[in-house]
């Protein structure tokens, strides 16, 4: 037994665990997903993330420790949002013919994702500092993290917003969409994109491969634009 | 092999946009403006056949890639317990305007463009190249 535990001990504390806890729980949950047909609560991000608080929570392992082995992942972010030049690249056509609308959409979407987050809050008592890490929780967790931080709120924090966002949205889209329908798979893919960001498009890559290019569409310009307007209007208040 | 060359075309391009964002000194996150860069150098074959067979490992798993921030929610657990079911009320309102919004313009935008495909279109027949 005080072997095991001295094993237990070296083995949390290596970068390894923290990969290879995320990378098997994912692709566990990403089976059970695919089993389940694909259904919305079924989101493998939200069942890996539960599944590893749980794991961290029971064996007292802190966080900084699980993300020594979970940078490795978390680097790619870096590089997935450069590679989301390919899907815009792809498009370029449809995009060029729809450019008005698509940024007219992406804009006005996205400051009533971002706005409304911040007059609801606002309205509930939350203090500063979460208002100003609320403000770019549509936008993709890293460039999120670097609006908040420009915006004098916490970074990590806008992180977390910005996934729980991403949740919200994949997991309950598709009866949102389906209420107030009807919507083209592209409609519902842009804003997708647009208000749940990286985890939404994720979903709607997986649904439909229009809406799926629509959403890296969004994703991609809705990173542009809040990247400049949103540092731009918190300069004004 | 050319998933790996592809992303190394990421990294370099992810690295200008770093050195370009610092020296600049300008808003953009470096691979905001890598991406911006990326999308202008995809015109290039030799860019554009690698950085595609990346991209879509990359993006194929991008769910994956926002575990490991997500799951620093349980270093915010006193934060959500204090503040947690005005916050939820918040984060699930406003995703769902933000949704309800975009979704409801773009159709509506969208619209004023079926009558007329054929004209409208004109400029764009160049994805043949």
């Amino acid at each position: 037994m005080q072997d095991f535990v001295q094993l237990w001990v070296y083995l949390s504390a290596t970068p390894l665990f923290g990969l290879t806890a995320t990378l098997v729980t994912y692709v566990v949950a990403q089976a059970f997903y695919q089993r389940v047909g694909q259904a919305p609560w079924a989101n493998p991000v939200l069942w890996t993330v539960v599944t590893l608080s749980v794991l961290l929570m029971v064996s007292r392992t802190p966080y900084p420790t699980y993300f020594s082995g979970a940078q490795f992942i978390h680097f790619l972010l870096g590089p997935a949002v450069v590679a989301l030049a390919w899907p815009l690249w792809q498009r370029r056509a449809q995009l060029a013919g729809r450019l008005g609308p698509l940024l007219i959409a992406a804009l006005v979407g996205g400051a009533t994702a971002g706005g409304s987050a911040v007059a609801i809050g606002w309205s509930l008592g939350l203090p500063v500092n979460l208002l100003r890490s609320l403000a770019p929780k549509s936008v993709t967790a890293p460039v999120a993290m670097g609006i908040a931080e420009a915006l004098g709120g916490v970074p990590a924090l806008a992180a977390v917003f910005a996934v729980l966002t991403g949740l919200i949205g994949a997991i309950s889209a598709k009866y949102l969409f389906d209420a107030l329908g009807p919507f083209t798979p592209c409609e519902r893919g842009f804003a997708l994109g647009v208000s749940a960001h990286g985890i939404g498009a994720a979903r709607a890559m997986q649904v439909h491969p229009d809406s799926g290019a629509y959403a890296a569409l969004a994703l991609g310009m809705q990173v542009v634009l809040s990247s400049v307007l949103i540092p731009l209007l918190a300069r004004l208040f | 092999m050319n998933a790996l060359t592809g992303i190394a075309w990421l990294l370099i391009f992810q690295s200008l946009g770093e050195v370009l964002s610092r020296l600049l000194h300008v808003h953009l996150p470096g691979p905001v403006i890598g991406m911006l860069l990326l999308l202008v150098a995809l015109r290039s074959v030799r860019v554009r056949v690698p950085v595609g067979a990346a991209a879509e490992v990359l993006l194929g798993h991008f769910s994956l890639l926002f575990v490991p921030v997500g799951v620093g929610v349980i270093t915010h657990l006193d934060l959500l317990a204090q503040y947690g079911s005005r916050l939820v009320l918040v984060l699930v309102l406003s995703t769902w305007l933000g949704l309800a919004v975009t979704a409801m313009l773009l159709r509506r935008l969208l619209r004023h463009e079926r009558p007329a495909p054929a004209g409208a279109r004109s400029p764009l027949h160049r994805e043949g190249n």
